[in-house]
């Protein structure tokens, strides 16, 4: 194979946005309740019914545009997009077509040690649909419309990505983003942030753009990028073995790991969009433009660099910290109250970071407040309980939701740091082991781990012992 | 003592005040009528004999104990609303139309719900699933549509006041037919929320009456703005039975060039042009203008009203409510079926000229054209308006014609709207009032059109005129 290729992906991004209440109606947008018992007339679709902006999904999505940079139309608009589906009460969905909410952005990500510009094509404020479910053997599908009426922001990108590693690192830096917003969860197990590709190759050097295959059904970021693996490799053994590439719509299949044909653009449909009558078009005040803009959080990237030169971090551990707002907030509560900033990142980035891992969690949920954090590592720091003790007492306080002073005084693990009594212990030992402490004296100076052992074990491990070491020492020099 | 059933509200509310009669005596009297003509006039198409045992107790309200009838097309709670199809058999709305609460809350009583065409797809009441409606004034004739069972009932004292929707002239033509007065309101006047949609951006609810004054009276209760309306404007009511004075002088009446031209009936272009002269003889000023593109108003309606009735009609399709074809053998078939079978002629008819006009390929050429020519109409309106207070034209080009005489031609139906569609398509009120009589005893009628939200100088016009001529107190032979 003498020719190679290129990857050209362009990414569609559908965000849920986190607004009490739904789009175009007053129904609660709360996850998991049961089905359609969060519904109105309104998000039913019913006869007669009229929908109503929600003015705050309109204020995150003008957010959301201002973070990727992109331009603010003027008048905004809605259109319907029509298409029958049993999920979608009205059977059409609001959007917005040819005027979107905001259009030309862009997002700076790092992607293999460079730097790379991924231009935003537009974002638009939309409603979602509601969920089937299609019991097994049944001869009937069920639908939940407590989803339908969700405020939803379509975000597109131009065909600038190309590898799937790139797409992975593109949606890691906005997820970042629209997290650090706080205009949505974020959560693709929840369906509160889905993705959708485009994908096409061409020989490496060539402008034409390939056939492209949209693949959809991705429901985490790895998935994404698997896909798009595949999707392109797929793609160039096609154009290796002289066979076309089909404009379609592919299906993930997590399973088998391969995109599968769901439909080709003979069966595209025609959405007959037209402007929604039931919603006036409205100008958007540059005033309220500029109001959120100054209100705009510091984003991922600013605050990661500001973490180097403010805590002197490493870039490394400053990037793992900003990837999360709860986290980097996390840790800025903490790094108020203790004066050791770096032993702070390494008991984030490790400890905590792993226990947030192993339970699938964020560090809110986790329940370890800041002050309970830096109460462990000063009893660390005032040698009432050793470093391996604490993390011990870390987990424990995860379980238990007690500060680490209650779970090792109740434990009894709190170090013995006093001289006199360890002394005291220590002479006891000597005491009672002469043998050792003459093989000592005779050069076996393994006897000393012997000894320490033994001191150890008259404390359960409680003495402190560099202490031990350091007074034995002087016991067995006399 | 004269029945009640032969009175107006404001006649009523008199004697409801001064406890001459009770609300459940007026039900009474109205059910005897309803029960003895309604076999032949078939206004109704359910009536609700139980509302008398739901009269408020407390006597308040401005409507208090007057009885409404309902076209069928707007949502009363519970109560069965079909829009005159078969499609939506068996649907009881959770709610209450804006109307119907304003209503309600002022103490009126709904009675039942009145014969349309399907979907409010006709001018002769003709395409309803329940059979044609009768002309009070001539049993063999159509009482003119939409809201033909309205205007039916208003004309043949089967109700005390009545409710319609007009989109193209769906109140004002079945009142002139009918020989009662009809009001279309501005667009954005009265909330459309629970009007079943026929087009969006053209519909709006308005009295059917038997008088002016009574008109005035329920545009006082159902008039302004509604949160639950995006399209309804807030703007400050005033209080319309202050329009009723008797007084025009000094007002300036335009007469279009362009509405008296070849097909209207000589009978009605005689009556119309005498009540011109009336109107100068009680002190107006009459203007000839021009409305230079009122000849493609037809055109311009029939592409608009269609292209959004396809869309707002999409959601009929037997998942959440109405008539469903209960042996499908899948999803596809389930729709196709239901729609088959639920829809009559006419909504078929406009929903594939909705749907081809908004196509990939048309939607330029059809939708977004006539879009265009509709801010022309518009315009013709706001110029004309720099010269007069109000216009004057015939409100149908013809009286009453036969049952059956139109439904195998659409498109000379379609042109017995030609003097109503426009304004509709400019978004301004109009009113039209009982004007004389052909020599067969059918009813003419007078329309006159006014600025956006100038409802107050048609109350004064048309109370003056009908205060002069008292055509309004003639009744039909029953």
């Amino acid at each position: 194979m003498n020719t190679t290729y290129e990857t050209v992906i362009g990414l569609e991004v559908h965000l849920q946005l986190r607004t009490e209440t739904k789009v175009f109606c007053g129904c609660s947008t709360k996850f998991g309740s049961r089905p359609n018992s969060q519904t109105c007339p309104v998000c039913l679709g019913f006869p007669g019914s009229l929908p109503v902006l929600n003015e705050k999904a309109f204020l995150y999505s003008i957010k959301a545009a201002l973070a990727l940079n992109c331009a603010i139309q003027s008048l905004v608009k809605f259109d319907r997009k029509n298409y029958y589906y049993p999920d979608l009460p009205k059977n059409f969905q609001i959007s917005q077509y040819d005027m979107p909410l905001s259009y030309n952005g862009s997002l700076e990500i790092t992607s293999g040690g460079d730097r790379k510009r991924v231009r935003i094509k537009r974002i638009h404020l939309e409603e979602d649909a509601g969920k089937l479910t299609h019991p097994a053997k049944a001869s009937y599908s069920l639908v939940d419309f407590n989803r339908a009426g969700m405020p939803l922001l379509e975000i597109v990108t131009e065909p600038d990505i190309s590898s799937p590693q790139e797409a992975y690192d593109y949606l890691t830096a906005l997820k970042a983003i629209l997290q650090y917003l706080r205009i949505s969860d974020c959560d693709m197990e929840k369906g509160s942030l889905r993705c959708d590709a485009n994908a096409s190759i061409r020989k490496s050097g060539e402008k034409k753009l390939g056939v492209k295959v949209e693949v959809k059904n991705m429901n985490s970021f790895r998935w994404v990028r698997e896909a798009l693996q595949y999707e392109a490799d797929r793609q160039v053994s096609l154009l290796e073995a002289k066979e076309n590439i089909i404009q379609e719509t592919r299906l993930w299949d997590a399973g088998k790991m391969a995109t599968i044909s769901m439909r080709s653009k003979e069966e595209a449909q025609d959405y007959r969009y037209f402007p929604e009558p039931d919603l006036v078009p409205f100008m958007v005040e540059k005033t309220i433009i500029e109001e959120i803009r100054k209100a705009l959080p510091e984003l991922p990237e600013a605050r990661t660099n500001r973490f180097v030169k403010d805590y002197s971090l490493s870039e490394y551990d400053a990037k793992i910290l900003t990837s999360q707002i709860d986290l980097a907030d996390y840790f800025e509560e903490c790094a108020k109250q203790y004066e050791n900033k770096k032993t702070i990142a390494n008991w984030i980035t490790c400890d905590i970071m792993a226990q947030m891992n192993i339970k699938n969690s964020g560090i809110i949920e986790l329940g370890v407040l800041s002050k309970n954090l830096i109460g462990l590592l000063e009893m660390i720091d005032s040698q009432e309980i050793s470093g391996k003790t604490a993390k011990d007492v870390l987990i424990e306080m995860i379980e238990t939701k007690k500060n680490a002073y209650e779970i090792v005084e109740s434990k009894g693990l709190l170090q013995i740091s006093d001289r006199e009594r360890i002394d005291q212990i220590i002479k006891n030992v000597l005491s009672k082991n002469g043998k050792s402490v003459n093989d000592y004296k005779n050069g076996k100076k393994n006897a000393m781990t012997f000894l320490v052992g033994q001191v150890m074990r008259q404390t359960q491990g409680k003495a402190n012992p560099s202490i031990v070491n350091e007074i034995l020492k002087k016991h067995l020099a006399e | 003592m004269q029945e009640p059933y032969l009175l107006t509200a404001h006649e009523l509310q008199a004697k409801i005040g001064k406890d001459e009669i009770s609300p459940s005596k007026i039900l009474e009297s109205l059910f005897k009528r309803i029960g003895d003509l309604d076999k032949r006039i078939k206004a109704f198409v359910r009536l609700n004999e139980e509302c008398i045992l739901k009269i408020p107790e407390n006597k308040k309200g401005k409507l208090y104990g007057i009885p409404v009838l309902v076209k069928d097309n707007i949502c009363v709670k519970d109560e069965e609303t079909t829009c005159g199809s078969k499609i939506l058999k068996g649907f009881k709305p959770p709610y209450d139309a804006t109307v119907i609460k304003r209503l309600k809350d002022e103490g009126a009583i709904p009675i039942g719900k009145a014969n349309m065409d399907e979907f409010a797809f006709g001018s002769s009441c003709e395409t309803s699933c329940y059979g044609p409606t009768k002309n009070p004034w001539d049993l063999e004739r159509i009482p003119g549509g939409s809201s033909g069972g309205s205007a039916a009932a208003i004309a043949s004292d089967e109700t005390i006041l009545a409710l319609g929707s007009d989109t193209g002239g769906s109140i004002r033509q079945p009142a002139s037919l009918c020989g009662v007065v009809g009001l279309k309101p501005t667009y954005g006047r009265v909330s459309r929320y629970g009007l079943i949609a026929f087009a969006s951006s053209l519909d709006q609810i308005g009295p059917i009456t038997k008088d002016v004054q009574d008109a005035a009276l329920m545009m006082n209760t159902i008039a302004g703005y509604d949160e639950m309306d995006s399209t309804s404007v807030d703007i400050a009511v005033p209080d319309y039975t202050r329009s009723l004075t008797k007084d025009i002088k000094g007002l300036r009446i335009g007469v279009p060039k362009e509405y008296f031209i070849e097909g209207i009936d000589k009978e009605v272009e005689s009556s119309v042009k005498k009540a011109v002269f009336l109107l100068k003889d009680l002190g107006a000023t009459i203007v000839e203008i021009s409305l230079p593109h009122t000849q493609y108003a037809v055109s311009t309606y029939y592409i608009v009203a269609p292209a959004e009735a396809s869309s707002n009609l999409a959601r009929f399709d037997g998942v959440q409510y109405g008539f469903r074809f209960e042996n499908a053998s899948d999803l596809i078939d389930m729709y196709i079926k239901t729609r088959s079978k639920g829809f009559g002629n006419e909504a078929k008819r406009r929903i594939l000229l909705g749907t081809y006009c908004l196509s990939t390929g048309y939607y330029d050429a059809y939708y977004l054209k006539a879009q265009k020519v509709r801010t022309k109409i518009k315009e013709d309106f706001d110029n004309a308006f720099k010269n007069c207070d109000c216009i004057i034209t015939p409100t149908s080009p013809t009286a009453a014609f036969k049952i059956g005489e139109k439904m195998d031609d659409p498109l000379s139906m379609y042109l017995s709207d030609i003097f109503t569609i426009s304004a509709n398509l400019a978004g301004i009120p109009a009113i039209s009032i009982p004007c004389g009589f052909t020599k067969g005893n059918l009813p003419i009628g007078l329309q006159i059109l006014a600025k956006p939200f100038d409802e107050e100088t048609l109350f004064r016009a048309a109370y003056t005129f009908e205060q002069s001529t008292g055509f309004h107190r003639e009744n039909p032979k029953l």
